[in-house]
């Protein structure tokens, strides 16, 4: 934890605050007393695991391979005053259909109610990491994408034009290079101005499906909302309701959704999520 | 409770319209949510990317794949990396092993015993601490510590690389002919590693019946802690059996061998539960290449050396005292005038001797349950105290001017040992019970005693059946020859 910080920041605005790397402590697996929760989702391969381990100073062991992560990874990091916890979803390519490993990534972000949800993107094959970010901006607004292996899109001779990226999205969007430890103070500080709530953001909505699908989602969203007043996403419930999504009915049924209230959201769902742990 | 009797009859509206909605909407809902969320993701990303230069250029990346995944190509080079890899590390051992063990045992060895000498220590202790515990440390440290620094951080670098799953790629299809998910390919990779972190990976199958395949068979992959076993036997005893110059090459082709052979088990046994205790269809799946790159060098050299190498060391060694301090006890509480450890180690070798191997090795199999990496320290103690004690310590002068292999071949071989000990014990070392480690992960991940019980047998009665086969082909060709 008392590693030399040799996070370097990719511009010359040395003496910006936000990136003076030294706000940053890592805590390792010291995460009491958090301010907020960060969850890291992506498809497989695409580096949470070397963000997680660059943001906490852990050693979770990364591989070049899908898949390393198949439980949930928890650590901690201190930016500023504010005192994160970092939990490594498993990578996965959607969050539509029922694996085991989806279901632990979709119920954290969905139940667990985190703070912020970093996505971490493969540029390289942005379209198709571009399915589950878009998935993700239904269940929650509060989300950073991190644009990750921008070097080796560059080597690929590929240019992402994040301004454009975020301007779609609805999103802050920060090009990284986690491997190398570029791009992680303007990471951080997107997390912090996401948690914190001074980032306005309007994420983008999937559009294309027909009228009468508006109409439906709409409708039964108005009513989950009056029945969960604490529900942030209850659009998404409703899209899960509508495609006959049994957990989804299940935890309506049960009232889960209600308890899901305040401080008691996150032990909730670690309980709920308890099997899933190691 | 009037608020609960509300909010239950929304929660009926909700789930009531939920259902009448599905079905006004029809069965494509799914599909038509799906391509909305595709087409969203494909404008924005083509708003985003763009691409620079020749598109037709040369890509490297497809042109390495053609050649490791091709079907004529594919094994060869498999075959080859991993031969470079073994030879890499046991001709490169060498001149650090025999360096470190100068060192240990030529200099402070000596001193010590001086030093317990002139301090009139009694013989019974120096006995136990210096000739026991420390000679067998300052092995296993002058042993284990170089090919370890060496085969890691190699083999972190092609997992780094991106090789590891083009091998998985290679093996997919078999997997599925043996009955199993492809997947157990990447699951078999993670046990190279450590078994317990590999029966956690078979998370990634869906299918119980082809994760229960994959957690019984993780055994097969040979683990961190039992590389070095294979390394060690393979360099003492076959390398030494033939010129210097091709010793690295045998031992190197040996330990892949045995590596193959694991492999080949793991495809054996999965068919053969597929067809009794596990039957039914492998389930289809796609492997996703990850891109190659460029591994950093400095980071895996620090990490597989201080989180693998180390780790490994530290575990035999912590592991490896208070074993030799059980090995103490039962080497010196006697029972009508024999000690424990001999009353035991002379009950086990008839058994040891039927499968090819010894009362000690048996005896250090029990001890090293908790951890395979204290095999050989254990195997070195007991030899050590079975063969007295006092013989290799007071002539220690002039064994340990040698280089450490062939101490510690002069010593082995006082102790029974044969080409067929070592043969057999490279066998057994990849045929055997799992660690109480992986047991224990394995209880927890199936949740069943039964299956846990069947993992854990299996390959004991299995590595039973092919040493003694082995031992008593070897007999019999030894008498007909």
């Amino acid at each position: 934890m008392s590693d030399e910080i040799r996070l370097s920041p990719t511009s010359g605005c040395d003496g910006c605050p936000v990136h003076n790397a030294g706000r940053l402590s890592r805590l390792g697996v010291n995460m009491e007393n958090w301010d907020y929760v960060v969850a890291l989702a992506g498809n497989p391969n695409t580096g949470k695991s070397t963000v997680f381990n660059a943001l906490t100073g852990l050693k979770q062991h990364t591989g070049n391979w899908p898949g390393k992560t198949v439980t949930r990874a928890e650590g901690g990091f201190e930016y500023g005053d504010t005192r994160f916890k970092l939990v490594d979803l498993p990578g996965t390519y959607s969050l539509l259909s029922a694996s085991p490993d989806e279901e632990i990534a979709r119920d954290f972000i969905l139940f667990g109610n985190p703070d912020v949800t970093v996505v971490v993107v493969d540029s390289t094959r942005l379209e198709r990491n571009l399915n589950l970010v878009l998935q993700v901006l239904e269940i929650t607004s509060r989300v950073v994408v991190c644009l990750n292996l921008v070097d080796e899109a560059r080597r690929h001779h590929l240019t992402v034009d994040e301004r454009r990226l975020a301007r779609d999205l609805g999103v802050p969007v920060v090009p990284t290079s986690a491997r190398y430890r570029q791009g992680l103070p303007e990471l951080l500080a997107a997390i912090n101005d996401v948690a914190s709530g001074k980032t306005v953001y309007k994420p983008h909505r999937i559009g294309g499906a027909s009228p009468e699908v508006e109409r439906a989602v709409n409708g039964l969203a108005r009513k989950v909302e009056a029945a969960f007043p604490n529900l942030t996403n209850a659009r998404w419930v409703a899209l899960r309701l509508l495609d006959g999504d049994s957990t989804i009915a299940q935890a309506v049924r049960q009232g889960e959704l209600g308890e899901l209230e305040g401080g008691t959201q996150y032990a909730a769902a670690g309980a709920a999520l308890g099997e899933a742990t190691i | 409770m009037s608020a609960t009797a509300i909010n239950q009859t929304a929660i009926e509206d909700i789930l009531r319209s939920a259902e009448a909605l599905r079905w006004d909407l029809g069965r494509d809902y799914h599909d038509r949510i799906v391509e909305a969320v595709y087409a969203d993701a494909a404008r924005i990303a083509d708003r985003a990317v763009s691409r620079q230069g020749d598109k037709s250029r040369f890509d490297l990346d497809a042109t390495i794949d053609r050649l490791v995944t091709s079907r004529a190509w594919g094994f060869p080079i498999m075959l080859l990396l991993l031969m470079l890899v073994f030879w890499i590390t046991i001709t490169g051992a060498n001149i650090p092993s025999d360096w470190i063990a100068s060192i240990l045992i030529g200099r402070v060895y000596p001193a010590l015993k001086q030093g317990a000498e002139s301090l009139l220590i009694p013989g019974w202790i120096s006995g136990s601490l210096i000739d026991g515990m420390y000679l067998s440390t300052a092995w296993v440290v002058s042993v284990m510590l170089p090919p370890m620094a060496i085969f890691f951080p190699l083999f972190t670098l092609l997992e780094d690389f991106g090789y590891l799953p083009r091998v998985a790629f290679n093996l997919d299809n078999a997997f599925k002919k043996a009955g199993a998910h492809g997947r157990q390919s990447l699951t078999m990779m993670m046990g190279f590693g450590c078994n317990a972190a590999g029966v956690v990976a078979t998370r990634i199958i869906d299918s119980p019946r082809e994760r229960l395949i994959a957690i019984i068979t993780n055994n097969f992959a040979l683990c961190n802690g039992r590389w070095p076993t294979q390394i060690l036997i393979a360099s003492v005893f076959l390398g030494t059996l033939v010129s210097a110059q091709l010793a690295g090459l045998i031992s190197a082709a040996s330990v892949v061998m045995v590596a193959l052979l694991g492999i080949g088990l793991t495809f054996f046994t999965s068919w053969g539960l597929s067809r009794t205790l596990l039957k039914g269809q492998p389930s289809t799946f796609s492997l996703e290449l990850p891109p190659y790159r460029p591994p950093r060098v400095l980071q895996t050299l620090y990490t597989s050396i201080i989180d693998r190498t180390m780790y490994i060391l530290w575990r035999a060694l912590v592991f490896a005292a208070p074993a030799g301090l059980v090995i103490w006890i039962i080497a010196n509480l006697h029972i009508a005038g024999q000690s424990l450890a001999e009353l035991v180690v002379h009950f086990l070798d008839p058994v040891g001797l039927l499968i090819g191997l010894n009362g000690v090795i048996l005896l250090a199999y029990v001890v090293a349950i908790p951890a395979n990496e204290i095999v050989i320290p254990t195997i070195l103690m007991l030899t050590v105290l079975m063969t007295g004690v006092t013989g290799v310590g007071q002539g220690a002068g002039v064994i340990f001017q040698l280089d450490s292999q062939q101490a510690l071949q002069s010593l082995l071989t006082a102790g029974g040992w044969t080409l067929l000990t070592a043969i057999n014990l490279m066998l057994f070392s990849l045929i055997h019970n799992p660690c109480s480690t992986t047991i224990y992960t394995i209880y927890k991940e199936t949740g069943s005693l039964k299956w846990t019980a069947v993992a854990t047998l299996m390959p004991l009665i299995l590595g039973f059946s092919v040493t003694f086969v082995i031992a008593q082909v070897w007999h019999l060709l030894a008498v007909v020859l």
